[in-house]
């Protein structure tokens, strides 16, 4: 009997499975599969990461006049499976190590015997002599009083999504990366006004993006204030927010229906609490690595994974490639660009072995 | 089951009056987190028989519906019992999350 068991195993024996479906998994997928390697793809039931959130996109290689997030990800899907990689569309739930090397590590483990065990929301289990993590990042909330529950009740991170239930309404974005502008520049499709809010004095988004929002009549921009609670019952209806005035620069209030400017000692201290009716809040204020599910892979304070040699865990046979470690860049095409790498890695692993 | 499409005008006989629990899948063409749900949704149609009506309604195309019952994020998939809502789930959520919803609504 053990012995069927350990046919079956090794039927289902993937060379490397990769976790996640974004640029850096799927461009991971069509290196192994043209190496020849047997390739799982747990997609996850959203497959396609942060780019299927998104319009138009400007940046990546090969496309003059851009290409639609989500055309650019489904033609990377088609290109993996192309060449054989097996994609299925279920959220990865457990990942399990070798016993080998959670009990201490022996020389030369034998992987065909003791693979790596990746687990799916179906209760499945699929062996791999490789894993490759590329799950990416999310986006992260603002974490104040009233949000949570208000996702999906007006509050949002995704523009292109819900835009079009805030028809004429008015609209707060909140950050200063390239994401919110974007987010403020889609949301002019839509709304009435848009009001941009950044808890810096200055935007950290290039500027291409910086100068489009500026020239853009419908979107008013309040730097130096964040949001403190959003209020409404069933939805959004109100937002708190805390401006701090640096320096001596004036900013712009609304008083009487009307904007006007006035100094911080006109406001009475250092910084000022006021509300602003609003109908939705739009949250681009950056992305969080998705690596809690990970146990024993070691990550940074903030999240991210760890990695040695430009594509390794701290785990023998994992490697990792994409958002999910890439604090610094963060963008489709380095994250294309870490799937490459890591598929290579794994290429010469297994071919050492 | 197969699934039925809904409209505005239809919402209140198929739902509100519907003597099994209802799941309204609400969607439109221009959404992608809807088009990874869809699938989903006629698995669920398919699993669970004729115990509940599985439905879609295009926001789009009927505003009315979506409007009153808040809806301002899709995809939103709502479970109603007895005419009234009994779970609502925005965005797109593992099939479990679905399941433990259906579940709930068949067993209360």
């Amino acid at each position: 009997m053990k012995i069927d068991k350990l046919d079956i195993e090794i039927m289902d024996l993937y060379d490397v499975i990769i976790i996640g479906s974004g640029p850096a998994g799927l461009t991971a997928a069509t290196y192994t599969t043209r190496a020849n390697l047997k390739t799982l793809v747990i997609g996850g039931r959203k497959w396609g990461g942060q780019l299927m959130l998104t319009t138009l996109v400007e940046n990546y290689p090969g496309f003059p006049e851009g290409i639609q997030g989500p055309d650019l990800m489904a033609a990377m899907r088609k290109q993996a499976e192309h060449h054989g990689a097996q994609i299925i569309d279920v959220d990865f739930t457990r990942l399990q190590l070798p016993e080998q090397q959670s009990s201490g590590g022996q020389e030369d483990a034998d992987y065909a015997s003791d693979p790596i065990k990746i687990t799916t929301d179906e209760d499945k289990t699929y062996s791999g002599k490789t894993v490759i993590i590329a799950t990416g990042a999310d986006t992260k909330w603002l974490d104040v009083p009233g949000e949570k529950e208000k996702i999906g009740r007006g509050v949002s991170s995704c523009a292109p999504c819900d835009g079009a239930f805030f028809r004429n309404k008015n609209v707060i974005v909140v950050g200063g990366g390239d994401s919110a502008m974007e987010e403020a520049l889609v949301m002019t499709k839509y709304a009435n006004e848009v009001t941009l809010i950044h808890r810096r004095d200055s935007f950290r988004a290039s500027e291409i993006m910086q100068k489009r929002v500026k020239e853009n009549p419908k979107i008013k921009i309040i730097f130096n204030t964040e949001i403190t609670e959003i209020l409404g019952e069933m939805k959004v209806e109100k937002v708190k927010l805390k401006t701090t005035a640096v320096r001596d620069s004036q900013f712009a209030v609304r008083k009487n229906n009307e904007d006007v400017r006035m100094s911080p000692k006109e406001l009475g201290g250092d910084e000022l609490i006021w509300q602003m009716p609003i109908d939705g809040i739009f949250v681009a204020v950056g992305h969080m690595p998705n690596s809690g599910m990970f146990k024993g892979i070691e990550t940074d304070e903030k999240g991210f994974i760890k990695v040695r040699e430009h594509t390794k865990t701290n785990i023998d046979r994992v490697f990792v490639a994409g958002d999910v470690h890439d604090a610094t860049y963060k963008q489709a095409v380095t994250a294309a660009g870490f799937g490459c790498m890591a598929a290579l890695e794994v290429e010469k692993f297994l071919m050492e072995q | 089951m197969s699934v039925v499409t809904l409209s505005d005008s239809t919402f209140e006989q198929e739902v509100l009056k519907s003597d099994t629990p209802v799941l309204v899948d609400f969607w439109a063409e221009w959404c992608q987190p809807c088009k990874m749900v869809r699938p989903l949704v006629h698995e669920l149609a398919e699993e669970y028989g004729d115990k509940i009506k599985v439905t879609e309604m295009d926001v789009d195309a009927n505003p009315q519906v979506a409007g009153q019952f808040g809806v301002m994020s899709i995809p939103t998939i709502m479970i109603f019992k007895g005419g009234k809502p009994e779970s609502t789930m925005i965005g797109v959520q593992p099939k479990e999350t679905f399941k433990n919803n259906i579940d709930s609504a068949l067993a209360s």
